[in-house]
């Protein structure tokens, strides 16, 4: 039985008139890896600081571990938050923030963070005002990883990292999962590249909740259909319609729902080419203002 | 891994292919679903979910303890049900193709006995 470490509801965070967090619910359960997608501003941010206890909620209930985060010690001792921007002491380098880290995360494991370092090629004995951006980000990759945390948060974690670091993240973190299955939620824009590692995606828009659902039910869940605009009509028709695109008598169209075999061949005689939908354009599409304009000319006809 | 379909059905075919390859050999152990995750980059409880359908089409089996292991009968098994897929996988598709290129079905069988001949 899969245990709740999260439960929230209606949570609400205000700045001034606007509305950050807007009477959120959602909950995450013990040992899955969650993608926390949405646009920039949508909101992600303040969610994972109000679990984390760096702010107050204005309205709504939190329980992490079964009790409100902020002030509780207990609480916080099992979350570890990497952020985009993460500081440290200037004048500390890498061994001093590694060195500190078991003071603050019970299971922190030192030769882990050794390994990371080696795999990052971290100058671990330069002051941190003197790192890269990218070695910044290494140095936070690092401590959310070692310290293996029952709730770990990275938002943004790999600011300045290449490609190569990035995979050796993506990598890491699943082999360390795999060993020491905790709960982690990772906030990014490189949807695609992180797609296949997540178990649930929670898409957020404009401070709520679009979607909230297993990542393989989303998976092969829109597919876009492409060919002779009348084809392409007839063959959508009853479908849900999340995207709509056109030049000359050509159509391209995204549908939400899977198609059956049935609907392959159909599709195959109708001389029409069928794409997936991949996640990150999946999300594109709903977050995207294309889909906001649908909207605005349904309201309009309605 | 191909976006069009859920990931664990793919990691069950891959197993499949390799059992059907003699790759993996009946009665012989296949990876861990820590080892496919990792492998295939993709999360662990996705593999597992791959697993499991290959448990429940009978594919292989667990021994307690150790792991998962194919089961007898289980290439014969697999390759009889591709059998049964082929003509809708892949005839079917291939004769729409082809109608839709003037290619008859003489045609199409000489081609397909040319192609066999080169390779």
């Amino acid at each position: 039985m899969t245990r709740t470490v999260v439960r929230g509801s209606g949570l609400t965070k205000r700045y001034g008139s606007f509305t950050a967090v807007d009477a959120v619910d959602l909950t995450l359960q013990e040992n899955r890896i969650y993608g926390l997608l949405g646009r920039n501003g949508a909101g992600k941010t303040t969610i994972m600081q109000l679990l984390t206890g760096q702010l107050f909620p204005n309205a709504g209930e939190l329980e992490v571990f079964g009790r409100e985060p902020a002030e509780h010690a207990d609480v916080l001792r099992r979350i570890c938050f990497i952020g985009e921007a993460q500081r440290y002491p200037e004048n500390f380098t890498p061994t001093h923030v590694f060195k500190a880290a078991p003071w603050f995360f019970e299971h922190w494991d030192a030769g882990l963070a050794e390994r990371l370092v080696a795999d990052f090629r971290l100058p671990v004995k330069r002051r941190i005002k003197k790192l890269s951006r990218g070695q910044l980000s290494a140095v936070g990759v690092i401590v959310g990883l070692a310290s293996r945390a029952p709730i770990t948060f990275f938002d943004e974690p790999y600011l300045g990292l290449d490609a190569v670091a990035r995979h050796i993240f993506y990598d890491r973190l699943l082999e360390d999962y795999a060993e020491h299955p905790r709960t982690v939620v990772l906030s990014t824009h490189l949807i695609d590249e992180i797609a296949n590692l997540l178990e649930h995606i929670i898409l957020i828009d404009q401070g709520r909740i679009l979607l909230d659902r297993d990542a393989d039910e989303v998976r092969g869940s829109a597919t876009t259909v492409a060919g002779a605009r009348a084809a392409v009509e007839s063959f959508v028709a009853d479908r849900p319609v999340i995207g709509r695109e056109g030049l000359g008598g050509l159509a391209s169209v995204t549908i939400d729902g899977r198609l059956g075999r049935a609907d392959r061949i159909r599709a195959a005689e109708l001389g029409l080419e069928l794409a997936p939908v991949s996640l990150q354009q999946l999300i594109v599409h709903m977050t995207g203002t294309e889909l906001d304009a649908d909207t605005t000319e349904e309201e309009a006809a309605a | 891994m191909d976006e069009s379909r859920p990931i664990f059905i793919q990691i069950a075919e891959q197993v499949e292919n390799d059992i059907i390859d003699g790759v993996l050999k009946e009665d012989e152990q296949i990876p861990s679903t820590n080892e496919l995750a990792v492998f295939y980059r993709i999360n662990p409880a996705t593999a597992l979910k791959g697993v499991n359908r290959l448990v429940d089409d009978g594919i292989v089996a667990k021994r307690r303890g150790i792991g998962m292991f194919v089961t007898l009968g289980a290439r014969a098994r697999l390759i009889d049900r591709r059998r049964a897929d082929f003509a809708t996988e892949y005839i079917r598709p291939l004769i729409v193709e082809a109608e839709k290129l003037g290619i008859d079905i003489d045609e199409l069988a000489g081609l397909l006995r040319a192609e066999r001949i080169e390779s």
